[in-house]
């Protein structure tokens, strides 16, 4: 259990990157990838330089390539989606290999993908040098919605105690000869997860107990975070006004 | 009602202008659940400020039942629960929760901010308190159960003796009035046991300690109350209500084997 004191995702350093305020970050980010998506997808060589601007972040933020790309994967079942766009869409075709693709699939496909891994790298990207705590306490300063912010920030305190149980039920499982082999136990396995939403759901309760003894009344204490300065706004704003930049050419050129 | 108690009733009742009212007076507390069941019966009981009781009881007692009615999260069915003489009713509620710690049995539902020093400081930052005077009152509670080299990291990654301590402390950071602990003991190792032991004679609150560890409530607590079927059936010193076979027999209570009340010496505050 002892897995450190990050989520996987976060890469801890000291690069100027890690260094700017989460909420700047995340600001940063979401622009950029409103650049992304505002672009025509006919423009081709706009990705190409959206992706030259993530790896120079990355490369300041001393994210190695391969943990980039490892993360990457998580986009797998949007690029399964995108592959089989091209197979199924309607449309003129054009002969690729010897298969009849539709045209108007291979641009949506390409579309996807491209700009679906543009913004999962950029996100990537905003976990590696920001960490959990500090993604959540940006959030809340960027005016998200109190309510979500806690239901995120509860997620992330009881997912290990709930992971926790589920692996203990497992253990109990095992050392009474049980073992998952085919639908036939697909049963037992179903009651488990159903006798771990009604901890979870109990545990909820007395969670709750305990916050209204202790004066919870709907909100929860923001700590004292020094404001960004405009030098860091300024640093942040780096990548989606150069991202504005390429968008803008890719709708003039 | 055990006759043989008590002074601290007769002090507690009337109390002169240099004593400070009761921490908690408890009088014809009923509570039936909105099911019909009925889980107490008539609850009187008196704590003097600064006073440490364990609250005695087998399982099913009705003892969490009670506690909960102490800041007020249960509304009585009838009798009247009142802390350090404010009377806990829904208008008094934020300050009842604030004079009433509530030590919950499982770490985990207490501790739910990411980081120990945000839980600490939940308490009072609902209270109103920002900045640097939060930051003191945090540092100075974490500082009272020695987990102040902690404060930045998240509960799930401490020992569970070092969660309950850092428990007691989300309730200090309060400044209560009482101090409630439920089944302090629990799952305790006896290092972390001693431990917290140590920290709470150290504390200058009134404690009342909701167990069935009944070595515990001798070590820490001077007097004693039983609470069974509802209703408190014995109060006096904790000595003497355990040396007491037949009461203990009658309510379900028994000493740890082997362990015998003639050979212990209890530490003193």
């Amino acid at each position: 259990m002892s897995a450190g004191h990050a989520h996987k995702l976060y890469r801890h350093g000291h690069s100027p990157v890690h260094a700017l305020p989460p909420h700047c970050k995340i600001a940063a980010v979401l622009c950029f990838v409103l650049a992304v998506v505002a672009t025509p997808r006919t423009a081709v060589w706009t990705f190409a330089l959206y992706a030259l601007l993530l790896a120079a972040v990355a490369a300041a933020a001393r994210v190695p390539a391969a943990f980039l790309l490892k993360r990457l994967l998580v986009e797998v079942p949007f690029v399964a989606f995108a592959v089989l766009m091209p197979f199924v869409a309607t449309g003129p075709r054009v002969h690729i290999l010897g298969t009849a693709l539709s045209e108007p699939g291979l641009w949506g496909a390409w579309n996807i993908l491209a700009k679906g891994t543009l913004g999962v790298a950029a996100s990537v990207l905003l976990a590696a040098t920001t960490d959990l705590r500090g993604l959540l306490l940006g959030l809340q300063r960027l005016r998200m919605p109190p309510l979500l912010v806690q239901i995120a920030s509860f997620m992330i305190r009881y997912g290990d105690v709930i992971a926790d149980e589920l692996r203990r039920m497992r253990v109990a499982r095992l050392s009474r000869g049980f073992e998952a082999r085919g639908v036939r136990h697909w049963g037992v396995l179903a009651k488990t997860a159903g006798a771990l939403f009604i901890r979870s759901y109990e545990r909820g309760e007395r969670v709750h107990l305990a916050m209204v003894s202790r004066g919870y009344t709907g909100t929860l204490p923001v700590p004292d975070a020094a404001a960004a300065t405009g030098a860091q706004w300024t640093r942040a704003a780096a990548l989606p006004a150069a991202a504005l930049a390429v968008c803008l050419l890719g709708w003039t050129l | 009602m055990d006759p043989l108690n008590n002074p601290l009733h007769t002090r507690a009742t009337a109390p002169t202008p240099e004593t400070p009212a009761p921490s908690l007076e408890v009088a014809g507390l009923a509570y039936a659940y909105p099911d019909g069941h009925q889980a107490l019966y008539g609850v009187d009981l008196t704590v003097a400020h600064g006073e440490r009781v364990a609250l005695l009881g087998p399982n099913g007692a009705g003892k969490t039942t009670f506690v909960l009615h102490l800041n007020g999260i249960l509304t009585p069915g009838a009798g009247t629960v009142t802390v350090a003489g404010l009377p806990v009713v829904r208008r008094h509620l934020a300050e009842v929760r604030r004079r009433v710690g509530i030590v919950f049995q499982d770490p985990d539902d207490q501790l739910f901010m990411p980081t120990v020093r945000e839980d600490v400081a939940f308490g009072p930052a609902a209270a109103g308190l920002r900045g640097a005077e939060l930051a003191a009152r945090v540092t100075e509670a974490l500082g009272r159960v020695g987990m102040a080299d902690h404060a930045d990291r998240p509960p799930h990654h401490l020992s569970f003796g070092q969660r309950r301590r850092v428990a007691v402390a989300t309730v200090l950071a309060m400044r209560p009035e009482i101090l409630v602990l439920d089944e302090p003991s629990s799952n305790l190792d006896p290092a972390s046991r001693r431990e917290l032991a140590d920290i709470l004679r150290a504390l200058d609150v009134t404690v009342l300690m909701v167990t069935h560890d009944l070595p515990y409530a001798l070590e820490l607590c001077p007097r004693s109350v039983v609470l069974s079927e509802g209703v408190i059936t014995a109060d006096g010193p904790t000595q003497h209500l355990l040396s007491d076979t037949e009461l203990m027999a009658a309510h379900r209570l028994e000493l740890p084997f082997g362990f015998d009340l003639r050979s212990v010496t209890i530490p003193t505050p």
